[in-house]
C-alpha cells in the first residue's frame, strides 16, 4: 500500500469515531467545545504515534503469547508522558479532559491499531499509519466539540458565531447533547448517497487474535 | 453516615457513570439488546469494580505512595486489573461453575473497559478513604447496571419502531440514548 493511501484510510474509508465507532467514551465526554475535541484528539494522536512506532519496532522481539499485554505496558507508558507534559504546559486542558486523559489507555483504537498495523508492518508504514489514525480520530472530535459549542454556546474555538438572539441550546454542552449530537452525525453519514442506504456498524478493536474474549464479544455483538 | 449515602445516591442517580460521565458507554451500546445480557453485564462490572478497587487501593496508598511512584499509577492499574480480571475468571471457573455461566462470559470483555479503569482513579483524584472508595465503586456499578437494564427496555421498544432509513441501527440507539440521559438529568443537584 502506498503511504498516502494508508494516511487517507485513517482519516475517512476507516475513520475510527464516524465510521467504526470506536473510542466512543473520549468522543462522547469531552467534546463539549471544539477546544476540548482537539486537545483530546491531538493527546491521542501523540500516544498513538508513539505507540505504533515502539511496537513496529519491537515487532519481532515480543513474544506472540504475551503481547497483548506488552502492547498494554507500551500504550499506558506513552499515555504517562503526554499527561504530564499536557499537566505542565496545558493546564486547563488537563483539567477539562480530567480523567480521560489517564483513560486513553483504554482507547481501543490505540490497541486496536497495534494488533491490526504497527505488529505487522514497517516503522514507517506504521507511524503514517498513526498519523492518519489519529488525524481522522483528532477531526472527528473537532466537528463533535465544533457543533456542540456553536449549537450550545453559539461560538466555535470561543469566537462568538451566531448572534446574541439566538437561542442558545445548553442542553448541548450537557451529557444529553453528546448522544444526540452523535447520533445525528452517524445518521447524516448513513444518508449518503455514496453508501446506498448501508448501514453503519459498530467494529471490535481489532485485537480479537489475541484477546481471550474475542469469543464473547463476538457472542455479545450478535445476539 | 449522611455524607456516605449521599455518596452512593449521587454516584447512581445525579453522576451516572455512564449516562453523565461517558464511562463504559461501549458495553452500553453493545450489550444492551436483551434484558438478560444486560443485567448479566451489569452485575459482573459491579463486581469487577468493587474488587478492583479492593486492590487498587492498597496497592496505591500502601506501595505507591510511600516509595514516591504515583506516575506510575496508570501502568500498575492497568495491569493489575487485567491480571486480576483474569485470575477471577479462572477461580469462578473452576469453583463457582453456576455464577460463572451468568457472570463469566463478560468478566474478559471488562478488562479493557473504561468504566472499571476510570472507577479506580476517580477514587484516587477524589482522595476518597478506603470505605468512601468502596461506596463509590458500588453505587458506580449499580448506576451502569440501572442505565443498562433501563437501555435495555427502551432498545425492545425501539425494534418494533417505525425508523428512518438514515437513522436505523446505530444512530437511533444514539439519539435515544440522549432522551434516556436526559432523563437522568433531571437528578442534577441533587446530594453531592
Amino acid at each position: 500500500m502506498k503511504k498516502s493511501q494508508i494516511f487517507m484510510n485513517g482519516v475517512i474509508k476507516e475513520n475510527p469515531v464516524l465510521m467504526l465507532m470506536l473510542g466512543t467514551c473520549p468522543a462522547l465526554a469531552v467534546t463539549t467545545s471544539a477546544m476540548n475535541g482537539l486537545g483530546m484528539g491531538i493527546a491521542t494522536l501523540a500516544v498513538l504515534l508513539g505507540s505504533n512506532i515502539v511496537i513496529a519496532l519491537l515487532k519481532n522481539v515480543i513474544p506472540k503469547a504475551v503481547r497483548i499485554p506488552c502492547y498494554i505496558v507500551v500504550i499506558s507508558g506513552f499515555v504517562t508522558i503526554v499527561g504530564f507534559l499536557v499537566k505542565a504546559y496545558a493546564q486547563e486542558l488537563d483539567a477539562a479532559l480530567g480523567v480521560f486523559l489517564p483513560l486513553i489507555v483504554v482507547n481501543c483504537i490505540i490497541l486496536g491499531r497495534a494488533e491490526m498495523f504497527a505488529s505487522k508492518n514497517s516503522m514507517l508504514d506504521s507511524a503514517v499509519d498513526a498519523l492518519g489514525m489519529g488525524l481522522g480520530f483528532t477531526l472527528a472530535l473537532f466537528a463533535m466539540g465544533a457543533i456542540r459549542e456553536l449549537l450550545g454556546a453559539g461560538s466555535i474555538l470561543s469566537f462568538t458565531l451566531l448572534p446574541e438572539t439566538f437561542p442558545k441550546l445548553l442542553i448541548m454542552t450537557q451529557p444529553p447533547g453528546g448522544f444526540f449530537v452523535y447520533g445525528v452525525l452517524l445518521a447524516a453519514i448513513q444518508a449518503l448517497p455514496a453508501r446506498k442506504g448501508k448501514p453503519l456498524e459498530k467494529k471490535h478493536c481489532g485485537a480479537c487474535a489475541g484477546c481471550p474474549a474475542a469469543a464473547q464479544c463476538a457472542a455479545a455483538k450478535d445476539e | 453516615m449522611k455524607d456516605v449515602f449521599l455518596l452512593l445516591v449521587s454516584a447512581i442517580f445525579v453522576n451516572n457513570f455512564v449516562l453523565s460521565k461517558f464511562l463504559g458507554i461501549c458495553p452500553f451500546l453493545g450489550v444492551s439488546k436483551k434484558l438478560d445480557s444486560a443485567v448479566g453485564m451489569g452485575a459482573a462490572v459491579t463486581l469487577v469494580m468493587l474488587l478492583a478497587t479492593l486492590v487498587t487501593y492498597p496497592v496505591y496508598a500502601l506501595l505507591l505512595v510511600p516509595n514516591e511512584l504515583e506516575y506510575l499509577q496508570t501502568i500498575v492499574f492497568i495491569l493489575v486489573i487485567a491480571s486480576f480480571v483474569q485470575l477471577l475468571e479462572i477461580i469462578m471457573r473452576k469453583y463457582l461453575p453456576a455464577l460463572h455461566r451468568t457472570l463469566g462470559v463478560y468478566l474478559p470483555l471488562i478488562t479493557t473497559n473504561c468504566a472499571v479503569l476510570g472507577v479506580t482513579i476517580l477514587n484516587i483524584d477524589e482522595g476518597y478513604t478506603f470505605f468512601k472508595s468502596m461506596v463509590y465503586s458500588f453505587g458506580a456499578g449499580l448506576g451502569f447496571l440501572l442505565a443498562m437494564v433501563i437501555f435495555a427496555g427502551v432498545r425492545t421498544k425501539l425494534e418494533a419502531a417505525d425508523i428512518p432509513q438514515a437513522f436505523k441501527g446505530m444512530p437511533i440507539t444514539l439519539v435515544a440514548a440522549a432522551i434516556v440521559s436526559l432523563a437522568f438529568f433531571g437528578f442534577a443537584g441533587i446530594g453531592a
